[in-house]
Order: C-alpha cells, then sequence, then structure tokens
C-alpha cells in the first residue's frame, strides 16, 4: 500500500503561481476559487527582513477533521492517504468547511458539492504527478510515498528537520516543509 | 498539421462546458456516453511571454484542455510558468477581435464598423498609396514586438521603407546588447540570458527580480543555483522575492547602481581579486581601467550609494573569492536613468575581470550552431533615404520607437504618415504616451494587428484581427541554451473563424499592394518544411517531438580546444572601449549623479508580476484572478508619517499633475523611503478590455519624462517623481 505525502521544500519556491495556474486548468476549478495557494509573509524592519514563502493546499491530514465532520460520508480517507470527496453523497452543508483548520475547501457554487484538491489522484492513476508538483518551476514541490524508502520524500524527511502546518491541531497532515537551503546572512 | 480535422460539431454541446459536465455527478452518465472524447496531444512553443518554452497541449475534441512544458525543450524542460499554463485564457477570451474593423468616429473614440479582409485591405492600400505619392515609402512605420513582427517587417521592406522599430530595444534590453558588444563583441543572451545561474558559486543581481520576472528555465537554473549552495547578493531598492533569498541585499540607492559598480571594480583592482591569466590572454585596457576607476572608492560608494561600506566591500569578496565561478548577472530590461549602455559597461567589466564569460557559473558561449536562415530569393527594393528610427546616437542597435515617434510629430529628418503596429500595446510600453496621441493625430493611416482591443488598438484606422500562438504556425525558431535546437510552433487547433496568422496578412497585404513576387511561399508552412529540410532536420519528427536538438553544438566553456571569439576591433575583451572614445563618449564608465525626488515626492520604480507580461495578460480571466490590480508600494516609515493605511485607496500625481488611477496603498517594510514602486502594465483604458478595463495604475502614463541614452538611443524610465495622495 502506499503512503502518499507531498513534501515542500520552501528555499526552493520563488512564488511564481505556477502550481496555482497548472492546477486551475488541470482540475477545472471554478474562476475565483483554488485548491493551493502561495503566501508571501515579510517579517522585520528594513532593512533587516526576512521572507517565507509557502504554498498551502489540503494537507491530507492522517487525522482529517474534515471526515469526522461530514454527516452524510461524502468526505473519505483512502487507504493510501488521500482524504477525497463523493460528490453524489455531498449535500453542500459545508460542516466540512467550518471543521478544515487550513481554509483548504471551497464549495463548488454550480453543483453545490465541496471540493478541494485531490493530490491530482487521477493523474497518479496514471503513473503522472500532480499537476503543481510538475510544473513547480523551482522543484520545491515534491510529492511520492512514504513507504518507499528510496522515494525522494522519505529521502528529503529523513535528511531534514521538517514541520507540517498547526500540528498542535493533531491532525496529523501529509504535507511537510522543509527549509533545505537556509540562505542565513 | 498533428491535430485532427475531425468534425466535432455532433457533440458541440457538450464540448464547451464538457469537462464541468463530466465533472458533475447528475450528468456524468450522459455526458459520458455522448462524448467520445477525441484527445490528442500536440507540441508547439509558448508566447505568453517572450522566452518561448516548448509546450504539449492536450486537446480534446478540439477544444484546448491543458497546457504542459515539453520536456525536450529546454527552455521549459517539462514544466510551464502561470501565463504558460493559462493560455487559454488567452484564445478563450470573449473580448478578442473577432473580425477586422474600419473606424467610423474620431481616432479614439472607440467607434468601428465591421469589415471584410478585403474591405480592410483596399481601405489599407489606397491609404498607403496616397502616403508613397506624397511622401515616398519611407513614410511608412512598423513598431512590432512577438513573432508577427518579422512577416509585416518583411512586408515593409517589399514597400520600400526601412523604418521598423522595436520597443524591446529602447525601452527594454537594447543598452545591454549595445553595452555588451562595445566590450565582448555580442550580447550576453540569444533571446535566453546565457547565465550558468544552475553552477554558480556565487550569484548577484542588480534589479533582476527573478522569481517575480518570470522566464522558465531561467528560474529554474537560478533555483538550481541556489539549491547546490550559490550565494546570493541582490541589489534592489526594494525587498523582492529574490532579496528574501539573498545572504546580502543592498538596497542601493535608485539611480545609484553605477557608483557601486564603479566602487566594486575598483575594489576588484586594489585588492587582486581579478582573474590576472584571463585577463592577460583576453582582455585590452586594464591599465586604463585602473586609472580611470581608482577615484570610485569603497567610501565614496557607500556616501553615493547609501549602503553600509562593510556589505559592499563583502559582497564584492564573496564574488572575487569565488571567481571564475560566480556571475553578476547582465540584466534584461535597462531603460532606467539614460546612462544604461555605461551601467552594461560595468556590469561587462566585472565579469571581464572576474573571467566569467566561458566559465562554469559564469556567462556560458553561445553553442555553435550553422545554422542559415533561410534567404529572401528576390531582393527587396533599396530605400531611398536612410532610417530614422536610428536617430544619430553612435552606437544605436535597434529600431528607436521613440524617434519613429518624434519624427512622426515633427516631420524630421522626413515625415512619418502612417503607422503598423503589431504585438505591442504602444500607449502602454513608450514613455509620455500624450506624445504617442500627438503623433497619431499627424498619421494618414493607423493599423493595429492584434489579438485584443488593447488602448493602442483603439486608436487606429483599421484593425486586424490575428491569431493567438495556440492557432498559427511560425517561422522555425532556434533555440540556444547550453544546446542548439530547432522548435516548431504549429497550431494545436483551428484558429477562430475570421483571424488570420500575421504571416497570411504579411502576404496578403503583399498581394494587394502588387508586391506579392516577393513573398515566396503559398502557405507558411511550406518555407518551414523547406527550411528543415535546408537544416537537414526531419520536420515530421519536429511536429511530433516538438523540439530537435542541433547536435556537437554544446561548447559551454572555455577550454583549450574551445577558444572564445570577440567580434571586437581589438579581437579582444575592451575593458577600455577604444569605439566609445572615437564617439566622444567615456571609454570607461564616469559616474554621474542623477536628479533626485524633490521633497515629498518619491522616485517611481516598476518590475513585473510573475503571472504577467507587460500589459498583455491583464485580461485573460485565469490570471486575471492571480493578479487584478497592482497596488503602490510605499515605505511603512512614509507612511506613518503620511498617515497613510495599508490598503488604504491612494492615487498618484506626477510632477506634470498626471493623476493616476486609484488603487491600494501597500505599506510595508519592502521597500526605501525614497521611491514607490508598481507592477508595470496595469490601469488599461479600453473599455472593451472588460476584465481589466480601468483597473490599477498604469506606470507608463506616469512616465512624463525620459530620459535618453547618447550613446544607444534607449529611453531612460525611472526618472519619474510622484506624489502620493489618500483618495479622500
Amino acid at each position: 500500500m502506499k503512503r502518499y505525502a507531498m513534501v515542500i521544500d520552501q528555499s526552493r519556491c520563488i512564488g511564481c503561481m505556477a502550481c496555482i495556474s497548472a492546477c486551475v486548468q488541470e482540475n477545472k476549478v471554478p474562476f475565483e476559487n483554488f485548491r493551493t495557494r502561495v503566501l508571501e509573509i515579510t517579517k522585520g524592519k528594513f532593512p533587516k527582513l526576512r521572507t517565507e514563502l509557502r504554498a498551502e493546499l489540503c494537507n491530507h491530514c492522517d487525522n482529517p477533521p474534515c471526515v469526522d465532520a461530514c454527516p452524510t460520508g461524502a468526505s473519505y480517507k483512502r487507504d493510501d492517504g488521500i482524504v477525497l470527496i463523493d460528490r453524489n453523497k455531498c449535500v453542500g452543508c459545508k460542516a466540512c468547511i467550518a471543521a478544515c483548520p487550513y481554509d483548504a475547501r471551497y464549495i463548488n457554487e454550480e453543483y453545490g458539492y465541496a471540493d478541494k484538491c485531490t493530490f491530482c489522484e487521477h493523474r497518479l492513476k496514471k503513473g503522472l504527478e500532480p499537476a503543481c508538483v510538475a510544473t513547480c518551476i523551482g522543484k520545491s514541490r515534491v510529492f511520492g510515498d512514504l513507504n518507499d524508502k528510496g522515494s525522494e520524500v522519505s529521502r528529503m524527511l529523513a535528511e531534514n528537520e521538517s514541520r507540517v502546518m498547526d500540528k498542535a491541531a493533531g491532525t496529523r497532515p501529509r504535507v511537510h516543509y522543509i527549509n533545505r537551503y537556509p540562505t542565513k546572512r | 498539421m498533428a491535430i485532427s480535422r475531425r468534425n466535432f460539431l455532433k457533440c458541440a454541446a457538450f464540448t464547451a462546458g464538457g469537462a464541468v459536465l463530466a465533472d458533475n455527478p447528475f450528468v456524468k452518465a450522459t455526458a459520458a456516453a455522448a462524448m467520445k472524447k477525441e484527445v490528442k496531444h500536440v507540441p508547439s512553443y509558448c508566447e505568453m511571454c517572450f522566452w518561448r518554452c516548448g509546450l504539449i497541449a492536450r486537446v480534446e475534441d478540439g477544444r484546448v484542455v491543458k497546457l504542459d512544458g515539453n520536456p525536450l525543450h529546454p527552455q521549459s524542460r517539462g514544466r510551464l510558468c502561470a501565463k504558460g499554463n493559462a493560455g487559454m485564457g488567452l484564445l478563450y477570451d470573449k473580448d478578442r477581435l473577432k473580425t477586422p474593423l474600419i473606424r467610423t468616429g474620431e481616432r479614439g473614440d472607440g467607434k468601428y464598423r465591421k469589415a471584410s479582409w478585403n474591405e480592410a485591405y483596399a481601405y489599407i492600400a489606397e491609404k498607403l498609396n496616397g502616403v508613397k505619392k506624397k511622401y515616398g515609402p519611407e513614410s511608412v512605420a512598423l513598431f512590432s514586438h512577438g513573432s508577427g513582427g518579422q512577416y509585416m517587417g518583411n512586408f515593409l521592406e517589399a514597400f520600400g521603407s526601412p523604418n521598423h522599430s522595436h520597443p524591446s530595444y529602447a525601452q527594454c534590453v537594447g543598452a545591454r546588447e549595445v553595452a555588451f558588444t562595445l566590450t565582448y563583441g555580442q550580447g550576453p543572451a540569444s533571446t535566453a540570458e546565457r547565465v550558468d545561474m544552475a553552477n554558480s558559486r556565487v550569484i548577484a543581481l542588480f534589479g533582476s527580480h527573478l522569481g517575480e520576472n518570470m522566464h522558465n528555465s531561467h528560474n529554474q537554473d537560478f533555483v538550481d543555483g541556489l539549491g547546490n549552495g550559490a550565494k546570493l547578493i541582490v541589489v534592489d531598492p526594494r525587498y523582492s522575492t529574490a532579496a528574501g533569498k539573498a545572504s546580502i541585499w543592498l538596497p542601493i540607492k535608485p539611480g545609484t547602481d553605477l557608483a557601486l559598480i564603479l566602487g566594486w571594480i575598483n575594489i576588484v583592482i586594489q585588492e587582486k581579486w581579478y582573474d590576472r591569466d584571463y585577463l592577460e590572454k583576453y582582455a585590452t585596457g586594464f591599465e586604463q581601467l585602473k586609472e580611470a576607476v581608482k577615484e570610485y572608492t569603497p567610501e565614496w560608494a557607500a556616501r553615493e550609494t547609501d549602503l553600509p561600506k562593510g556589505d559592499i566591500v563583502e559582497a564584492i569578496r564573496e564574488l572575487g573569492r569565488y571567481k571564475p565561478n560566480v556571475v553578476v548577472h547582465p540584466g534584461r530590461h535597462y531603460s532606467w536613468y539614460g546612462d544604461d549602455t555605461q551601467r552594461g559597461r560595468g556590469l561587462a567589466i566585472l565579469n571581464a575581470l572576474l573571467g566569467t564569460w566561458g566559465r562554469k557559473g559564469g556567462l556560458w558561449l553561445p553553442p555553435k550552431v550553422n545554422l542559415v536562415k533561410m534567404k529572401q530569393t528576390l531582393k527587396y527594393p533599396k530605400p531611398r533615404r536612410e532610417s530614422l528610427a536610428f536617430g544619430d546616437y553612435p552606437e544605436a542597435a535597434g529600431g528607436i520607437t521613440t524617434e519613429v515617434r518624434r519624427a512622426t510629430i515633427d516631420g524630421s529628418p522626413y515625415p512619418i504618415k502612417a503607422w503598423f503596429v503589431i504585438g505591442t500595446n504602444l500607449m502602454k510600453t513608450l514613455p509620455a504616451p500624450e506624445k504617442t496621441k500627438e503623433a497619431v493625430k499627424n498619421l494618414d493611416l493607423l493599423v493595429n494587428i492584434d489579438l485584443m482591443p488593447t488602448d493602442m488598438v483603439m486608436m487606429s484606422d483599421v484593425i486586424l484581427p490575428t491569431t493567438s500562438y495556440l492557432e498559427r504556425h511560425d517561422a522555425l525558431a532556434i533555440v540556444t541554451q547550453k544546446n542548439a535546437g530547432i522548435a516548431i510552433r504549429q497550431p494545436v487547433v483551428n484558429p477562430w473563424k475570421n483571424v488570420k496568422p500575421a504571416w497570411l496578412i504579411a502576404k496578403e497585404l503583399c498581394d494587394k499592394m502588387g508586391l506579392g513576387k516577393y513573398v515566396a511561399y503559398n502557405t507558411l508552412e511550406e518555407q518551414m518544411r523547406q527550411q528543415a529540410k535546408l537544416w537537414k532536420i526531419d520536420y515530421n519528427e519536429l511536429v511530433k517531438t516538438g523540439y530537435i536538438p542541433v547536435a556537437d553544438s554544446y561548447h559551454p566553456y572555455i577550454t583549450e580546444k574551445n577558444q572564445p571569439e570577440f567580434a571586437t576591433d581589438s579581437k579582444k575583451i575592451e575593458l577600455y572601449s577604444s569605439t566609445l572614445d572615437n564617439d566622444n563618449m567615456d571609454p570607461v564608465p564616469k559616474f554621474t549623479r542623477h536628479k533626485e525626488p524633490p521633497a515629498g515626492t518619491f522616485r517611481l520604480i516598476y518590475g513585473r508580476s510573475p503571472v504577467h507580461t507587460f500589459s498583455r495578460t491583464m485580461n485573460n480571466k485565469w490570471l486575471w484572478q492571480l493578479k487584478n490590480e497592482n497596488e503602490v508600494w510605499l515605505s511603512a516609515t512614509v507612511a506613518r508619517r503620511l498617515g497613510i493605511d495599508n490598503g488604504e485607496k491612494v492615487f498618484l500625481v506626477n510632477e506634470k499633475g498626471v493623476r493616476s488611477n486609484v488603487v491600494k496603498a501597500k505599506v510595508t517594510e519592502r521597500i526605501r523611503e525614497d521611491c514607490v514602486y508598481v507592477i508595470h502594465g496595469f490601469g488599461s483604458t479600453s473599455k472593451r478590455m472588460t476584465m481589466t478595463y480601468g483597473r490599477g495604475i498604469d506606470d507608463t502614463q506616469m512616465m512624463s519624462h525620459y530620459a535618453t541614452d547618447p550613446i544607444s538611443g534607449t529611453n531612460g524610465l525611472r526618472v519619474n517623481f510622484v506624489k502620493i495622495v489618500k483618495e479622500s
């Protein structure tokens, strides 16, 4: 069984938003909705500043609050770790949106169901990487199988200090952040 | 063509929203049954910007559903940027020009009638013949950017005019090409800058805001370099995204870059960081350079640039320590202060001292190719009068748009009475846009060939709608990364019904004007096949793969057998330029102070968003949703003084009293107190651009002044000072 995860090397992100653009097209995300975003957060006082570039998306949590919150069983977690939504079961109640600490979901206004990142599972089936990973200009986003110890994601996590978003929330995300090439003054 | 001609009308009802329908569980079954999708993958290359990455279009039932990078093409390497990914936003833009239009009202009032192509050509032909008879054929000028320019350029030459100008020269990269050609005998780029960042130990950027300035493989190389441990030095008055990755950020006082460069050159010489053997072998003029720069001490540079002396010295020592596997990036957009050729000379000299030209991690040598472009079989007529587009500038190396505009206004040395404009929105490109309007008043004919009803297009007498890059052939492209290769542009879908590719427009105009004999082909593809044959490239293979590398072209670094050639007078790198000496210009750059913003005003600087190209992409809905308005970046310290809050509505007023649109203030620590920054290209005045009309500040509108580089004739655009005013 696969154990899918994404590792984002923030030092390689240049904030170019290619990932967002590719995701929108690949997944036909409705106008002005997004399944991923890139934040540029600068701290400090001129001229002593530092910037964090952080790509955010559904964390495909191992303890997913959206799945717990879903009254119809539409939100579910697959054995390979991907959190998905069964559109036939979704009634658009937005409980999952309220439960998600990562603001990863939206309602498809045209058809009324909740939607979000799927790790491009339709591409995985064909042996392709998620669209955001495939187009990432900085190769900042890496995707793979944590059960394969030789995979790049496994190596990246083994060799680097990593973190997840809002660890204290206990959601156990499958999206990990590293800063492999710290450029300290 | 690799695309299918299959008629897909039988499921046309589903094709428009096919993918959405298929996603809906309630109609999934019916949709799936009705649609046996015909899927094709067609390679071509992009023109959302001018880097021209290889792409593969996924086409379902005649509609582009996804664009991906072509893994074979060295400028995309399987990836596309946000713009490249959003190409269908241009292809399917509902505001696209759909039919030829002829003006019925006054210029600029937006009143047009639909016309047939024949009518439009007849109108143009009559006016052109009038201009030719009264003023001569040289009184017709062309402004072009992008692939279509070459065909219209051929038309212009066949007609008998030499006045072809390019905003990419005087408003962008021109001064760099002149500076490096004076120093090395050639520029540091062949479309793509030959900067070996992936292998650099230290990278220094002057204002180059990589990441925000998105050129695909260039940014890939940049990040690969950082990933390989390169140190980064960023010189920029603004804490750019790239500065956020730097080990040394030098927030330089705008307009003093040359002071820093000269200071660095002096330190390199005084502290002997230079590559002595390299200079002995390849360069000339070292002693003269040494003498000329000795006054530029680190203390002096610190005073001029408003940077800490310690940082200045530390940064150049880093470059010196790791030479020659370092690079001071030559930059791309050069039109800053009007002494831009000399700034470029400074950067060129600095790279020479560090021995980076032809070295790993420096500036690689161009690939060796012997690809001769097909000659025009029939010689064009020789114009009776010389081009006026080069002005009186001794080293002008490209058609200067602002010279053509000036001649259109004042009629000297001879009048310009007709403009063809293709692929460039001059109202958002040329500084002092009021002068562009004044020039247009003097024209007997203004023709725009474009996809979108831009500000400039809406001033035309005749508008000719053209195809997007996804709907047409263009002449085979020679790609020059470290390897050379040939790339093909081919239609991935059929063109919109009544629009035509530029090559066809140029050909039909030639036919109409009785110049058909100058166009030796019926379709461009005919010529592409002949060209491929001449280059011994399998055209059919190219159609399938999109890119074919040229064997044995990879020779990026200097070796005993791979020696660089310098096409200068001395056949060496000219640290001291005898050409400039002959031109009565400074043979070694000298620093002169630029005017500083008067009290209460700020220097207006500008740059790019990674999701936009100039003013070309703002109406693209998929990019619009990522960035649909610019904001004014303002120092938090200044904002406190002025009582401006982050997000508050403000506008700018320049020294001539020109007032900008209202936008939000971005109050930030990321910029110096003496300047404000906006992203270029917003503020469309064309109501037909329904997504972007009226949104954001048009920086070009604020550029009532511009400086002129006395060597290259290029513009300096960062010489305008603005007040910032709260809307309320």
